[in-house]
């Protein structure tokens, strides 16, 4: 195998709306191959950040290069290796499938013979077999979606960007989709936005969480997934004196608190355990020499979707503060 | 750039076909300069040229050019598509060719129309057919003129109707306003005003004159509302 090179490089990328400024200072690397997702929530920044790295707007500080080719000096390079599926699929409403994909077709300087190959080819891969000859303006939204991705596909890009490729398509849709996706994910590499996660942690391999223009955390959903287990907790339900037994699991070694809640002479005890600390078989063996009867012992990994939550309205929290110091 | 420029013609020609506005546009225009080629060119002792005809066409699309340009790039803001379109690898100067091409093709198919009325009037008497090609061709680049003007006014915002406005208010101050103008003004501001005067710089063509000055009057100007729409379009990525 070749050894990975980055495929996109994005660096201190600033744009400015006015005062406003969408996106502040984000950087980062995907290799080649890589299938990345960029995820936030709406106005996080993340069609700002697309948008300058498919060479439609220029970014107001900052550089960003795809293919080893800077997206501003460069742009034509750029655009020829990419595909690029906006966010609302905008298409030529007036024109039928065929004849829409044999102008971009044009446009991307495939030759009649390369056009008729490429149009059969993304035809099967996307599934418009069954209405290639119909007007695009009375198609569905998910085959409108699958007509922007197999535009996108048309000229075999290395780089394809999909900017919230999901949205608006009911959920079988949204499950071939990422098949689809992960499919073309072995040929291509994909940067894909969405601000739902499950399609992120679905499909990605690497996950970068931007909020308030700026990135927040980025990993894989495990590594992500480990920088959250601090605040795991430990549930385990035990019959016997409350009182002893609550000392004896405070006294096991990764547990920082015990907080009890009596039942039917069962005792439900939730516990907060250290960052990276697993002491169910500690529990076990303590639960065991007393004598005492456990009926339930679990570890509650915290999920994605709380530390997406959680750091995103911290980010919306700090904002606002930052307005409310801003205000005279 | 000859490819990329043929595909978006081709791409604008047809959507300007597929709209009910051009053939809506059309018929008014056919109906307005067939009533006045009645009314006053073939009537008895009426002058045999298509002078005055030509002349009240050049009114006519002073109105009518900038509701066939109007869709072309506002409604690719409107729709989003310009979003597709300029992260294809295609420049904005090619984009802002094709569809001024793809709009002057319409505009010269319904040119050609018009030349019934000359095959009628031919069958009643002698035409100077020198006459009748430097109108024509006086024709083609007033039509190229005001189509870059309705393109540049398509290309300042998303709403068709305004930038529909905005060309017919465009032209209108090149042809009507400088001609009141010039009416109240006398001396250097005349000679200014006739100067940028569309309509007066068309009389030559009308009259069978073979202008140079009037030809690079009108491809100059052409030119530089094509510039003046690349620039536009350009501008918008830096907001």
């Amino acid at each position: 195998m070749r050894p990975k090179t980055n495929m996109i490089h994005v660096q201190n990328l600033t744009k400015n709306y006015g005062d406003r400024r969408a996106v502040d200072g984000i950087s980062f690397s995907i290799q080649e191959g890589e299938i990345v997702g960029i995820l936030g929530p709406n106005g996080a920044g993340k069609t700002t950040t697309i948008r300058i790295l498919t060479c439609y707007m220029p970014a107001s500080s900052g550089a960003a290069s795809i293919g080893g080719y800077d997206v501003f000096t460069d742009s034509m390079a750029v655009r020829r290796i990419v595909g690029y599926l906006p966010e609302s699929t905008p298409l030529d409403m007036q024109s039928r499938v065929r004849e829409y994909l044999v102008f971009r077709g044009k446009i991307r300087g495939l030759d009649r013979a390369a056009r008729d190959a490429a149009i059969k080819r993304v035809t099967e891969l996307c599934w418009l077999g069954d209405f290639i000859d119909r007007p695009i303006n009375q198609l569905s939204k998910g085959m409108k979606q699958r007509v922007g991705l197999a535009d996108a596909l048309l000229h075999d890009p290395k780089v394809l960007i999909l900017d919230e490729p999901t949205i608006g398509l009911d959920p079988t849709q949204i499950r071939e989709t990422r098949n689809l996706i992960q499919e073309l994910a072995k040929r291509h590499t994909v940067l894909l936005s969405s601000h739902i996660l499950p399609e992120v942690e679905a499909t990605c391999q690497r996950t970068i969480i931007i909020a308030g223009g700026k990135i927040v955390a980025s990993g894989s959903p495990a590594e992500l997934k480990e920088r959250i287990r601090g605040g795991s907790r430990l549930i385990a339900e035990v019959a016997g004196p409350d009182a002893e037994v609550k000392k004896a699991l405070g006294g096991v070694t990764g547990v920082t608190g015990v907080n009890v809640h009596s039942d039917n002479g069962w005792h439900r005890f939730t516990l907060d355990t250290q960052r990276g600390e697993d002491p169910r078989e500690h529990i076990f063996k303590v639960v065991k020499d007393k004598g005492w009867s456990l009926r339930e012992l679990r570890l509650e990994v915290g999920s994605l979707e709380e530390f997406f939550v959680q750091i995103t309205a911290q980010q919306m929290q700090e904002q606002r503060a930052a307005r409310k110091e801003a205000r005279p | 750039m000859t490819r990329n420029v043929m595909a978006l013609t081709q791409r604008e020609l047809a959507a300007t076909f597929y709209s009910p506005v051009a053939y809506v546009v059309a018929a008014v225009f056919l109906v307005a300069t067939g009533y006045i080629f009645m009314e006053k060119t073939l009537q008895p002792g009426a002058e045999a040229s298509v002078r005055f005809m030509l002349q009240s066409m050049a009114w006519v699309l002073i109105f009518a050019v900038p509701l066939l340009t109007m869709r072309s790039l506002s409604d690719e803001y409107a729709s989003g598509t310009i979003e597709a379109l300029m992260t294809a690898p295609v420049t904005d100067i090619e984009v802002v060719l094709g569809k001024f091409l793809g709009v002057l093709i319409f505009y010269v198919a319904l040119l050609i129309t018009t030349l019934l009325h000359v095959v009628l009037m031919m069958r009643y008497c002698v035409m100077d057919l020198g006459v009748l090609f430097y109108g024509y061709l006086g024709m083609l680049l007033l039509g190229a003129l005001y189509v870059s003007v309705g393109l540049f006014a398509s290309s300042l915002t998303r709403y068709q109707l305004v930038a529909a406005l905005i060309g017919a208010g465009v032209l209108g101050v090149f042809t009507l306003l400088v001609d009141s103008l010039a009416g109240w003004y006398g001396g250097t501001w005349r000679n200014a005003l006739g100067y940028v005067n569309v309509l007066y710089r068309f009389e030559d063509f009308a009259k069978g004159l073979f202008d140079t000055k009037a030809i690079v009057f009108f491809l100059s100007g052409t030119a530089f509302f094509l510039f003046l729409t690349v620039k536009i379009l350009e501008s918008r990525r830096w907001r």
